[in-house]
């Protein structure tokens, strides 16, 4: 009887080693929630590049690059981001348009540990494929927070835009800076006086001359100050606008109580 | 079996925990200095220098480990060299190299001393660190590990371990935005833990721009001896941290270049500062980690 626990525990090691690469939480949970009755096809015209090290747990670059043109005849609608291990795995779902001219989008997420991250593309036809990469979230003393927090919430809502100065291939890359502390409310509250709910931004809509070409809805995996990449189809002179709103959460990892927050805005006039 | 009754003598073992090595740097002032090694199963996250001050009356301890283990050898150093009691624990900051020791000295009479910020930051990497503790550093962490202030410091603070005071300092964010510097009048010795790196490339968790302003304001001082969180004791103030400064001054001048090209951060962290390679341990470890901070923290400079 004494030689259970090491027992046991000799049985439990291959179990904790291969833990770190499953997907059951993906099969078991996020598959069912978001997409309960859907086909989904692993397909190599969605890719993920990602730093299979991530050196910084709270800033991890990502961009989800797709394959094929945004045409209005086959186009990429819709696009979900999820860290299958985080304590709140979505990330964000993001629609597109003929008019984004390809859907690729660069930003920049918290991965709290070893994770795939993956990303599920719905294309106007209804298919539904999906493309995946693993990423180990580790570095020495950091967390997956910011790091300074009192800076990030004196410029909160301001935005701007920066963009390459021509276009490529009739397509133009805008990169879109938003200051907010996207707070996640992941604390140890019995330690502190100091209680942060979760306060993030929850919807960005991005528009060149009045038409959308990103809406985004997003959660607490985005870091701190957000930063997109995404493409539109130039036509001279136009102007881009950014709008986002924010929202107070009582859970890290419940959206069923939350209360609206604030609106913000940006304009820039282009000529590309 | 053996792990068997391993665990069984676990609280014996914690009692039998050998001492921390220490070295009296200045009278009455005692360093546990590290070996320099990234955070892993085998070192425990034991890598920072940590230690203690004996004043006539009691002892402040500065740091406590990177584990309860670690924080128990430190308690038997100091057994082992005063009888005096401890008074205070002073954490520099939330790093889990520096804090997670602090369980193994919390009772009655012993004060626990921080920046203002610390319990706001011990809060939000609490869950974090408590998660990985067991698969990265092998260390086993818990609620009762997360010990905060009692004392929160915003600007100075000036403490009596009996005929030796301590002047304590929070500063504005640099290497996190909680860090705190111990001064001792006596021997006229600074302890300012990670604002100082010798040899160990510094990590930047904080503000880069905050913390060359820090160097700028401590590099003027004629202090005797300064103790680096990481690295050798310094007897030749300030040079001991120019090359510190000289890094973070790099980082700086290449990042802003790097966003004045329009370059993105994934660019960037793949060319900044390659030439200070030679000149750091750990580089590989932490630079690109660094760079990105660094980023995304002058992106928004002009604001």
């Amino acid at each position: 009887m004494k030689k259970r626990p090491t027992f046991i525990f000799l049985l439990l090691l291959p179990l904790v080693t291969l833990a770190a690469k499953d997907e059951l939480r993906w099969e078991n949970e996020i598959k069912p929630q978001y997409f309960a009755d859907k086909v989904i096809k692993e397909s190599d015209l969605l890719a993920i590049e990602a730093p299979y090290r991530a050196e910084d747990p709270a800033l991890v670059p990502v961009k989800i690059i797709s394959k094929i043109p945004q045409t209005p005849e086959r186009y990429i609608k819709k696009m979900w981001v999820f860290v299958d291990k985080n304590p709140y795995p979505f990330v964000g779902e993001f629609t597109f348009f003929p008019e984004t001219g390809k859907a690729d989008l660069a930003m920049r997420i918290r991965v709290n540990t070893y994770s795939y991250v993956r990303a599920i593309a719905e294309m106007n036809n209804g298919d539904m494929l999906m493309t995946k990469k693993f990423v180990k979230a580790s570095g020495g003393c950091s967390a997956p927070i910011g790091t300074d927090l009192d800076a990030a919430m004196k410029r909160l809502g301001k935005m701007k835009f920066r963009l390459k100065p021509e276009a490529k291939d009739g397509l133009a890359e805008a990169q879109l800076l938003i200051s907010h502390p996207n707070i996640t409310g992941m604390q140890m509250d019995q330690v502190t006086r100091f209680v942060r709910k979760p306060h993030f931004m929850d919807k960005l809509t991005v528009t060149y001359n009045g038409k959308p070409v990103l809406i985004a809805k997003t959660d607490i995996a985005i870091s701190q100050d957000p930063n997109f990449r995404f493409y539109f189809i130039p036509k001279g002179q136009g102007e881009l606008k950014a709008e986002f709103t924010d929202v107070h959460c009582e859970s890290p990892t419940s959206r069923a109580v939350c209360e609206s927050g604030k609106k913000y805005e940006k304009t820039q006039e282009i000529n590309l | 079996m053996r792990l068997f009754i391993l665990f069984l003598l676990w609280p014996a073992l914690l009692l039998a925990q050998p001492a921390l090595p220490v070295t009296e740097v200045a009278p009455g002032i005692f360093v546990h200095f590290a070996r320099q090694e990234f955070p892993n199963p085998h070192n425990h996250d034991h890598i920072a220098n940590i230690g203690f001050i004996v004043g006539q009356r009691c002892v402040a301890v500065i740091d406590t480990g990177g584990s309860p283990l670690q924080g128990q050898a430190l308690k038997k150093a100091i057994e082992n060299t005063t009888d005096k009691p401890v008074c205070y624990v002073i954490n520099t900051h939330v790093h889990p190299d520096h804090i997670y020791g602090n369980r193994v000295f919390k009772q009655p009479g012993v004060k626990f001393i921080g920046h203002y910020r610390l319990s706001r930051a011990m809060a939000a990497r609490a869950p974090f660190d408590i998660d990985r503790a067991k698969a990265q550093w092998d260390v086993e962490l818990r609620a009762e590990d997360i010990v905060p202030p009692d004392f929160n410091i915003h600007k100075q603070m000036r403490i009596d371990l009996g005929q030796r005071y301590l002047l304590l300092t929070a500063h504005p964010t640099a290497h996190t935005d909680n860090d705190l510097s111990i001064w001792d009048e006596k021997t006229n010795t600074a302890w300012l833990a990670d604002l100082l790196f010798i040899d160990h490339i510094p990590t930047l968790d904080g503000s880069l721009k905050g913390w060359l302003n820090e160097i700028s304001k401590l590099e003027k001082q004629t202090y005797r001896f300064v103790v680096p969180g990481h690295g050798p004791l310094a007897t030749d103030w300030p040079q001991a941290i120019q090359p510190e400064k000289r890094y973070l001054q790099i980082l700086l001048t290449e990042i802003r270049e790097q966003i004045k090209q329009g370059k993105y951060l994934e660019d960037a962290v793949k060319t900044v500062g390659l030439s200070e390679k030679p000149h750091w341990q750990l580089f590989d470890a932490y630079h690109q980690r660094n760079v990105m901070s660094a980023f995304a923290e002058l992106e928004w400079e002009d604001e």
